[in-house]
């Protein structure tokens, strides 16, 4: 069994160790099993308040993090500042320091700037877990993603997986690049080449801007969600054009390993990034990262919350 | 008043003395510099074991005054200097309103003849408001005293316009200080572009924007034999291009920030807003050719582009912060932890990056230590290690990318204009 969990933040996967990685996944396997039971729920957290901070649109991981506070036995509140309290003149900081004078415990904190949730955890003593900052970091994301493949193949070294998408982009990506190469995985981008950011190689990954050649030895493919909506730089092609030239069909599948796995992140463009068939198909393993993310984030929660209490404080800044 | 300086290691570059000498300093002025001088004075400083070097000109500082007094004040500004060992300032004219005319220069000369702790010079607009439409009137803004023009902070984008301006300025003999950036290619950035701003998610600011431009207001400044001046240098490619431009003959000279020589992008990771300024800290590889470029000549100068900036500005999310750092206090001590300690300069190297090269640059009449010049001179401990805290900046700013840092060499006392100006409590 790997050693304790000392952190009192999930920031990111970058500065993660193996050990840590392995520590997140063996406690969200134990706790995959809380979600099966008639009574869903466990009294971990029991006690403890919950915030989640969206300053960006989100269901999914909002919904995700709520629903495994909840199983923890943890009180949950959502605030969703999709308005924005930047523009009535509150400053992140002020909005941290005035939930922690609630008395709050953990605050999960989504923001469409990369580094909130780190600047934000180093002005509070409430444990923070970043659900996603700018294009930095998603690290649940991340570790779902790496919990559900382990659970699939066994195993994360020696794996090849490639993620395919606006890697410039995508917070995703870049968890899903620290946690899968500290873990043994070898990794792949493909994108446009406008959509890969510079020098990423030195991430640890290869890049290609070939779909073919990115499937062609994978076990698994994790496709990332295009972001038509956000397209401020005019940088997509056409969203039809990917389709044909980066989308994931059955005809570039039947290429392929047989048996390799499908991911995505959601939610789902079908018929720009990945066709419907593939998404609903054997190989797709969407629907189960989704109740993985439960199992994950239960066990992220619980790690942050645990070692906080552990922690002398000082004054944080 | 006289005040004499006993037995210190003194550099004049201009002398070319780098030895064990005394000073002499009658009211304003240096007025003896020998060997055992006998004289009553004053106030005798022992500085055994010190060095004793000329005031520095510091050519890149934001004073802010007029406009944004919540950041700095010329009061604040130059009695920050004085704890650095700055004794002569070029203030930068983007303030509110900006120096781009004469009635704006006559306002800055009021507030400092009212409130200077150090000798403030004053550089102005190459256009109104700055905004690179319309170019200033260099001639009158030259009677006014002004010594330089630049739109610092901004680049002047159009071709059209900083060609006339820099033959207006030949024709006036006054030097023009270029910020080089082209914003098509910097748009949106917070930090260099690459890795580090790929590991971040953070938009990166592409090396091109600056050696472009570099690129560009040499051709001008050739064509209309004019003198320019790159502020901040930041990257390899801009210092192999002046070295290029200095071997054709261009009149051009050139100055870097201790955070540009000292620092590299890597200090950004965990966000730290106080790492966040543009020029962005570039690479490992840029260093190594900005401390080149200062130990071969090509790098005339160093200067601090001070941007004092509050908390509320620095203390948000990283792209949202702004640019700057402060660097008045630090300068000195950084520059010789990085570059005299290190071996790469010498003291009298460094006299000539600090004092006198910026003061030849600015046609002023500072930066030397012989007899009759305007006595500015510094004593400092050169081998005094401190750490940079926040609570000991005079600066109304803190926006330091030193703190927490340990640095050797440290002012004891900075004498300005004759007058013991600043003297650290914790030394002497």
């Amino acid at each position: 069994m790997p050693g304790a969990w000392t952190r009192k933040d999930l920031l990111g996967l970058e500065d993660l160790s193996k050990e840590e990685l392995e520590l997140i996944l063996a406690t969200a396997e134990s706790f995959k099993e809380v979600s099966t039971r008639e009574i869903k729920k466990v009294p971990a957290l029991r006690g403890k308040t919950v915030v989640n901070l969206f300053y960006e649109p989100s269901t999914r991981t909002r919904v995700s993090f709520e629903i495994a506070a909840k199983r923890l036995s943890a009180d949950v509140i959502n605030i969703a500042s999709e308005t924005s309290s930047v523009r009535k003149g509150e400053t992140l900081i002020d909005t941290g320091r005035n939930i922690e004078a609630l008395k709050v415990d953990i605050i999960v904190v989504r923001h469409n700037y990369s580094g909130a949730a780190v600047m934000l955890a180093r002005h509070v003593r409430a444990s923070v877990i970043n659900a996603g900052d700018g294009w930095h970091e998603h690290p649940t994301q991340a570790l779902l993603d790496v919990f559900t493949l382990k659970e699939k193949l066994g195993r994360i070294a020696g794996l090849n997986v490639s993620i395919v998408g606006d890697i410039a982009h995508s917070r995703v990506a870049r968890s899903n690049i620290w946690g899968l190469t500290k873990l043994g995985a070898h990794v792949t981008v493909c994108a446009p080449q406008m959509l890969i950011p510079p020098a990423i190689e030195q991430m640890g990954v290869k890049v290609t801007n070939d779909i073919d050649e990115a499937l062609r030895n994978a076990d698994a493919v994790n496709v990332l969600r295009m972001q038509f909506e956000r397209d401020e730089e005019n940088a997509f092609p056409k969203q039809l054009e990917y389709f044909k030239n980066f989308g994931i069909t059955k005809e570039r599948l039947e290429k392929a390993k047989k048996d390799i796995i499908v991911m995505h992140p959601g939610p789902l463009n079908r018929g720009i990034e990945i066709s419907s068939e593939i998404a609903d198909g054997a190989n797709s393993v969407i629907l189960e990262q989704v109740t993985n993310g439960i199992a994950v984030r239960m066990a992220a929660l619980f790690l942050v919350a645990q070692a906080n209490e552990n922690i002398t404080h000082e004054d944080t800044d | 008043m006289k005040i004499l300086i006993k037995n210190g290691h003194v550099i004049d570059p201009v002398n070319n003395i780098d030895g064990i000498y005394d000073i002499l300093v009658e009211n304003d002025k240096i007025s003896e510099v020998a060997k055992n001088i006998t004289t009553s004075a004053d106030n005798i400083i022992d500085a055994a074991d010190k060095i004793v070097m000329p005031g520095i000109v510091d050519m890149h500082v934001h004073l802010r005054e007029p406009g944004r007094e919540d950041k700095e004040t010329i009061t604040t500004g130059t009695m920050a200097a004085l704890r650095g060992g700055v004794t002569s300032i070029l203030a930068m004219p983007n303030t509110q309103p900006a120096i781009d005319c004469a009635e704006n220069v006559e306002l800055l000369k009021s507030i400092i003849n009212k409130t200077a702790k150090a000798n403030v010079f004053i550089c102005a607009a190459i256009t109104k408001e700055r905004l690179g439409k319309e170019l200033t009137d260099i001639l009158k803004l030259k009677r006014e005293g002004i010594v330089a023009i630049s739109d610092d902070g901004s680049s002047v984008d159009n071709d059209e316009l900083m060609l006339p301006a820099l033959q207006k300025a030949k024709e006036q003999d006054i030097l023009v200080i270029s910020h080089c950036e082209d914003k098509l290619l910097s748009a949106g950035g917070a930090v260099n572009l690459g890795i580090i701003s790929t590991r971040l998610g953070l938009r990166g600011i592409a090396r091109e924007s600056e050696y472009k431009r570099v690129e560009r207001d040499l051709k001008l400044a050739e064509k209309a034999k004019a003198r320019l001046h790159i502020a901040h240098v930041s990257c390899k490619e801009s210092v192999e291009l002046i070295a290029k431009a200095k071997k054709k003959g261009i009149k051009v000279t050139a100055e870097v920030t201790p955070h540009h020589f000292s620092l590299n992008e890597e200090a950004v990771l965990g966000f730290d807003t106080n790492m966040k300024m543009n020029p962005p800290l570039r690479n490992k590889d840029d260093l190594a050719a900005l401390k080149e470029g200062l130990k071969n000549g090509i790098i005339d100068a160093i200067a601090s582009d001070h941007a004092p900036h509050t908390e509320n500005e620095k203390e948000i999310e990283f792209e949202r912060a702004e640019f700057g750092v402060i660097g008045l206090e630090t300068e000195l001590a950084v520059s010789i932890t990085e570059l005299v300690k290190t071996g790469l300069l010498d003291w009298l190297d460094l006299a000539k990056k600090l004092c006198l090269n910026p003061a030849r640059i600015l046609g002023i009449n500072k930066g030397t230590l012989g007899a009759g010049c305007d006595a500015d001179i510094l004593v400092v401990s050169p081998d005094k290690e401190w750490v940079v805290q926040k609570a000991e900046f005079v600066s109304k700013s803190k926006n330091s990318a030193f703190l927490g840092k340990k640095l050797t060499g440290a002012v004891e006392y900075t004498i300005c204009n004759g007058r013991t100006a600043y003297k650290n409590p914790d030394l002497g």
